[in-house]
């Protein structure tokens, strides 16, 4: 047997309504035959009472049987579609353990399987993976375009234009002395062009900000009601608030989704000088924090305000008399009555809507962003050498790119584009 | 007793014979016919892109067909002069008659033994070669080479006619075929094919554009042997919609459109009723009109290979500008040949079946006199080494257009006759035809393998290369153009050089590493790659299946 067959809990923990046992490998149907006596058809469900080895009733369960490579994973693969319960959980799982010749999978294990498999490629295992983690609405969609190959089908677009380019430039060095082979004068004009394009793209809103909630900070001296107003819009004690400044020493998170734009908000601690050592180092922590947020609230002086590209002014306390009147562009929030929150978290999802990518766009990660910029270089560099042998190694470089974005390669793509579309050879 | 035995004498089997013996082997060239020796048996021309970069690196380690082609050359041509110097190809046309003349020469001046005979079964002993019988009676020998070109089972087609036999006029090698095909090493059919040949008298060449040879007579060799032919011009004649409509009109009687042919044929070299339908688009096709010699009327119509009946190459070649009155010699034909996997063969091309058999040339699966003869000069080298236990010659396609050649073979295997191109070559800015000795004369002298004379001409390169003169020479000003690109390519190859360190055993199971699919397993079982980098080439292999037996040739290993 060339791999080993592994299975695992594929919902949630339980309890919950239902939940799904997967298993995939060369055993799978092997071991589904054990628990629930026989499988049903290839890709049809069937309801089977699942036994122990001793024939002890565990559940009552929808059994789903997969043939590879016609699976999620290319391998043969059984779903147990069993009732929510812990102990009904539990009992399958520690029978499956019982039984050998299989074992837990590691996380994400059955992805790795698709992807050595064939049956996605990295952008796509990359998409799944986002898709389990993912919390919001706007995560699930942009993960769900990732792994239903979004960013494949628009790389393989480009991947298309450049293996054109590519076989342009390789018939004229290679078959130089045809009739049939077009100039290479506008070659380079395409390279730009491509280029650009691919530029546009990097300049969308990255997937990060998606996966890991927009960064809003929280900032300004000590004892504004920074903590107070967190833990107002978090609707919990979160952070310890009392009349004494510096109370806040650390960094606090608070995860919330506004109209399905995950958020991280943060608490920092109050900006003063300070010769306290652990407050000292919270508010340098804090000053940082500052200055790499997404969005950046202010509570205090205006004209302390650090720059920043996306910031909110909040007049804090507006509810108490002796307060002076709020500044013009300030925002007047009361943590006591309420004034002013939903203004304020009104401009927060404003703000950090603008930093995330459209429903339906393509996202990029890190990764993706870095080799796609690679490509992005290459061709610029294409674009500006004469010789057609240099058009040619920059076009290789920047094919190179691609094929790291999505774990694809190959010259025979290029000698494919470049006999189809040229009558070449004598 | 030979050391090595080599059949076919063809442009592989020339170079493999002549190779074993430069390393010292007794070596016997078996053929059928001796005036065959060296034969062109396709178009009269040498080099080109890429495959003047191969006879160029052939002709460091001494191997002969630069230096025929030099002696035979009545046409020259730089192609890419206007490109950079890395794609530059030198290319002539050679008198058939001198060329074969000069390869004669050359065998036998390097001390093989001609056989004449025909080669009729393997003689193996214990999983290794022990000789070949022959219609000559036994010979034993320590290595083989078999290089019979597409002699194997050929089938020869003219329209409807079917033949067998190789070339033209000659017979098949029917029963060492079918000893191939037991051993299983027989992978499948491919085509080939040629146009007619027409009579040079008949065509009226004022109405055709010139292509005049180039003005600088620059040589193929690093060593000039100073002979110098009368050069002569091609010329160009084009199809026309008469002549397509022609040969659409007789779609039917090819045996390639109707299913007579299985073999798969090249996409690069298309007959001319494959470029009609499937560039349906075109309107003309351009046609080379080359001289096959000084003393020759014959002329080789470049660009119209076809299998068509005889009375329709007439007519539509009758079509075309300035050859209305023209006169086929001979009928163009399809020629459909048995292939072995080159991937059943190792870097030194020796099979991993059967220690001792090596094989070169269009049996492998290539096209083209170049790739034969480079594969041929490989083979040699290195069936002298198994037979005088030397040190192997193995080509890196870092180096080296012959390394790229056999690389691709043995790991990708071939799907259509393979023929070597520039865009094959991931370090093509490196591998010019202009260096090919600072490339590889290192290694060259270090295979024990030439004259005193070439010896010397590398050595005194080297010392070239070492001097402040350097950068004003012609390969001296490529480099450094090419330098920065070099960098970075230098970077990949640190990468590739990390991964070609891990070695896969010989005895890896592939079917029993953990997250390795059924298919991968196979692909590789299939290429055996000897090492990691040479298993990222092995055709689908995933990055992910990459990882995986990078983990388990690790395991193995500690």
């Amino acid at each position: 047997m060339p791999t080993d067959t592994i299975f695992a809990l594929s919902t949630g923990r339980p309890p919950a309504a239902i939940s799904i046992i997967r298993v995939s490998g060369p055993g799978a149907h092997a071991v589904g035959c054990a628990l629930a006596g026989t499988l049903p058809q290839p890709r049809e469900a069937a309801l089977r009472t699942l036994r122990d080895p001793d024939g002890a009733v565990l559940d009552d369960a929808l059994v789903l049987r997969f043939d590879g490579p016609a699976s999620s994973t290319g391998e043969d693969v059984v779903e147990f579609h069993c009732h929510g319960g812990r102990a009904v959980v539990d009992a399958v799982l520690s029978t499956l353990t019982r039984l050998g010749g299989l074992r837990p999978a590691q996380p994400g294990e059955f992805t790795r399987r698709a992807f050595d498999n064939g049956r996605i490629d990295l952008t796509e295992a990359e998409g799944l993976a986002d898709l389990i983690e993912a919390e919001t609405e706007t995560q699930r969609k942009a993960a769900l375009a990732l792994a239903e190959g979004g960013l494949r089908r628009q790389v393989e677009e480009w991947q298309a234009q450049l293996l054109d380019l590519s076989a342009r430039a390789e018939a004229a060095i290679d078959y130089a002395d045809e009739g049939d082979v077009e100039g290479n004068a506008d070659l380079s004009r395409y390279c730009v062009t491509l280029a650009t394009t691919l530029s546009s793209c990097l300049d969308r809103p990255r997937i990060e900000p998606l996966k890991d909630g927009v960064r809003v900070i929280v900032a300004g001296p000590t004892n504004e009601g920074k903590s107070s107003l967190i833990n107002v819009i978090a609707g919990a004690d979160r952070a310890i608030v009392t009349d004494i400044p510096g109370t806040t020493r650390d960094a606090i998170d608070v995860p919330l989704a506004l109209e399905g734009v995950p958020i991280l908000l943060t608490d920092t601690a109050g900006l003063r000088d300070t010769d306290e050592p652990v407050e000292r180092i919270g508010v340098n922590r804090a000053r940082a924090l500052a200055e790499a947020a997404d969005v950046l609230v202010w509570l205090g002086d205006v004209h302390d305000a650090p720059d920043h590209p996306r910031l909110i002014l909040v007049h804090p306390k507006a509810d108490l008399p002796s307060c002076i009147l709020p500044l013009e562009g300030t925002l007047p929030v009361s943590s006591v009555t309420g004034e002013g929150l939903n203004a304020l978290l009104l401009e927060v999802g404003r703000l950090a809507r603008s930093l995330i990518p459209a429903e339906d766009a393509l996202a990029l990660n890190r990764r993706q962003a870095a080799h796609l910029a690679e490509a992005r270089d290459a061709l610029q560099a294409a674009g500006t050498v004469e010789d057609v042998v240099l058009v040619a190694e920059n076009l290789r470089a920047a094919r190179a790119a691609f094929d790291r974005l999505t774990g694809r390669a190959g010259v025979e793509d290029v000698l494919n584009a470049l006999f189809a579309r040229f009558c070449l050879g004598k | 007793m030979y050391d090595v035995l080599v059949i076919g004498a063809g442009h592989a089997g020339c170079e493999a014979a002549a190779a074993a013996a430069r390393r010292g082997a007794r070596v016997g060239l078996v053929t059928f016919r001796a005036e065959d020796v060296g034969q062109m048996s396709c178009n009269p021309s040498i080099g080109g892109v890429g495959k003047g970069h191969l006879v160029r690196e052939l002709d460091v380690f001494d191997g002969l067909m630069a230096r025929a082609a030099d002696r035979a050359a009545i046409h020259r041509r730089m192609l890419n002069r206007s490109k950079g110097p890395a794609v530059q190809g030198p290319r002539i046309q050679a008198d058939r008659a001198l060329y074969r003349q000069a390869m004669a020469h050359l065998v036998d001046e390097s001390g093989v033994e001609l056989v004449t005979g025909d080669a009729l079964a393997m003689r193996v002993d214990a999983g290794r070669i022990a000789g070949v019988e022959t219609s000559v009676g036994l010979l034993p020998c320590r290595a083989l080479v078999i290089a019979t070109g597409t002699f194997l089972d050929a089938r020869i087609f003219v329209g409807e006619e079917v033949r067998a036999g190789g070339r033209r006029g000659e017979r098949a090698s029917v029963p060492l075929g079918s000893q191939i095909r037991e051993i299983g090493l027989a992978q499948g059919r491919l085509k080939t094919g040629t146009p007619p040949r027409l009579d040079g008298r008949t065509i009226d060449w004022a109405r055709l554009e010139e292509q005049p040879s180039d003005s600088t007579a620059w040589t193929m060799s690093a060593l000039d042997d100073r002979v110098r032919r009368p050069q002569l011009a091609c010329a160009i004649a084009r199809t026309n919609e008469r002549t397509h409509d022609i040969i659409r009109s007789a779609f039917s009687r090819s045996p390639l459109f109707a299913g007579a042919i299985e073999g798969r044929g090249p996409r690069y070299c298309p007959s001319i009723e494959d470029k009609v339908k499937r560039f349906a688009d075109r309107d003309s096709h351009q046609i080379f009109l080359e001289p096959e010699g000084l003393a020759d009327q014959l002329v080789y119509p470049n660009g119209i290979s076809t299998s068509l009946p005889a009375e329709i190459q007439l007519d539509f070649v009758r079509s075309i500008e300035g050859l209305a009155r023209v006169e086929i010699a001979r009928p163009g034909y399809a020629v459909e040949y048995e292939f072995v996997d080159p991937r059943r063969l190792g870097s030194t091309l020796e099979t991993r079946d059967l220690a001792g058999l090596f094989l070169a040339g269009q049996i492998n699966g290539t096209t083209g006199y170049e790739e034969a003869a480079a594969q041929g000069m490989a083979a040699g080298l290195n069936a002298a080494a198994h037979a005088l236990e030397l040190e192997p010659v193995r080509f890196d396609r870092r180096t080296s257009y012959i390394g790229v050649m056999i690389d691709d073979l043995t790991l990708q295997g071939v799907s259509e006759p393979y023929r070597m191109m520039t865009a094959r070559a991931e370090y093509r800015l490196s591998l010019r035809a202009d260096n090919a000795v600072s490339r590889l004369g290192q290694a060259a002298l270090a295979a024990g393998c030439l004259s005193g004379r070439r010896r010397s001409a590398i050595e005194a390169h080297f010392a070239l290369r070492a001097s402040s003169a350097w950068a004003e020479t012609e390969e001296g000003r490529a480099d450094a153009l090419y330098a920065p690109y070099l960098e970075r390519q230098q970077r990949e190859w640190d990468a590739v050089q990390r991964d070609s360190r891990v070695a896969i055993p010989a005895e890896l199971d592939f079917a029993a590493i953990a997250g390795l699919s059924t298919e991968m397993a196979e692909r590789l079982e299939a290429a055996r790659p000897e090492t990691l980098d040479q298993a990222s080439r092995v055709r689908g292999v995933t990055p992910a299946a990459l990882s995986a037996l990078y983990v388990a040739a690790c395991r193995k290993a500690a």
